[in-house]
């Protein structure tokens, strides 16, 4: 079961989510942006970071590497892809996932523990946890506050599609406290907050380290086995 | 083939909240400036172009801002050419 992590001039989550990713059992590695191949992947990882300096918009300029290409026809091919705070950035500017992610609502650039709760776990990324589970996770953005139309926050929820949603507190003014969203089919998933951060006893919270357990639950059994 | 001037302004759409924008209105308020309402702050982008006409300069400036310089879910965009004097 293999997982790409994209690598992009300005990530810096890429080490932290390989770790996670090999953690879970994943045989997990790096794909520079400039590759146009994913090298065998199942699944493909866009990790957090600041991709080419978050220039004109984040993510704005990193849906235009070679390697972008590669993740939307794996994607197109119903195979597991999930954006991680900057990479969920990159998702919907380059209208893999819907909507944008704005300046945060309290103008501050915000490094903190949150605390979510999991709204569908039918995704390939959630189906390793129960679902309404509630858990901590870390954010660490400027710019995480989600935004859409009014009519596609009200496809996202009639259909199911807001993944994970802050509670308790709201921690950058999303629309409808949404902090991970899918899209249509449900393989593509995005989410602000960092579950590699959350993923080992060492970080003092370890419920993160389910996202990853997720997909390779679901790669093994979709294709028969562990491999 | 004409060299024109183009300036594309992106703002934040007026529906959304420019926490940006806050935060500068309170700062001009802090420095003394007195009567300051909503203040928004967006991004200037200039560029010159060459292309046949004015027709065809500002329709690619508009296919520009559409598909790169402004993402439509959170933005507006204004394009103005100018011919190169």
């Amino acid at each position: 079961m293999r997982v790409a992590v994209v690598r992009f001039p300005g990530s810096n989550c890429d080490a932290d989510t390989v770790r996670a990713a090999r953690q879970a059992g994943a045989d997990a590695f790096y794909v520079w942006h400039r590759e146009t191949t994913l090298n065998g992947a199942d699944a493909v990882i866009v990790p957090g970071g600041f991709a080419y300096g978050d220039h004109l918009r984040a993510g704005a300029i990193a849906r235009f590497s070679p390697v972008m290409a590669a993740v939307r026809k794996l994607a197109d091919a119903g195979a597991p892809v999930l954006g991680i705070c900057n990479g969920f950035q990159v998702l919907c500017e380059a209208g893999m996932l819907p909507g944008a992610l704005m300046r945060n609502a309290g103008q501050r650039f915000l490094s903190r523990p949150v605390t979510v709760r999991i709204e569908n776990t039918d995704t390939p990324f959630t189906t390793a946890y129960a679902n309404g589970a509630i858990f901590r996770m870390p954010v660490a953005h400027g710019e995480g506050r989600y935004v859409a139309s009014d009519a596609v926050i009200t496809d996202l929820e009639r259909e199911g599609r807001v993944v994970l949603r802050y509670v308790d507190d709201n921690p950058n003014g999303s629309v409808n406290e949404i902090a991970g969203v899918s899209n249509p089919a449900g393989n593509i998933v995005g989410m602000m907050p960092h579950p590699e951060r959350a993923a080992d006893p060492a970080l003092g919270e370890t419920e993160g380290a389910r996202v990853f357990e997720s997909v390779l639950a679901g790669i093994a059994h979709s294709s028969g086995g562990p491999q | 083939m004409t060299r024109f001037d183009v300036l594309v302004q992106v703002m934040p759409r007026d529906t959304l909240l420019d926490p940006q924008g806050q935060a500068v209105g309170q700062a001009l308020t802090a420095l003394g400036f007195a009567g300051i309402g909503d203040v928004r702050v967006g991004k200037a982008v200039t560029f010159q172009l060459d292309r046949p006409d004015e027709d065809a300069a500002n329709r690619d400036a508009r296919a520009m801002c559409e598909r790169l310089l402004a993402n439509p879910v959170t933005e507006a965009f204004t394009v103005v050419v100018e011919g190169a004097t």
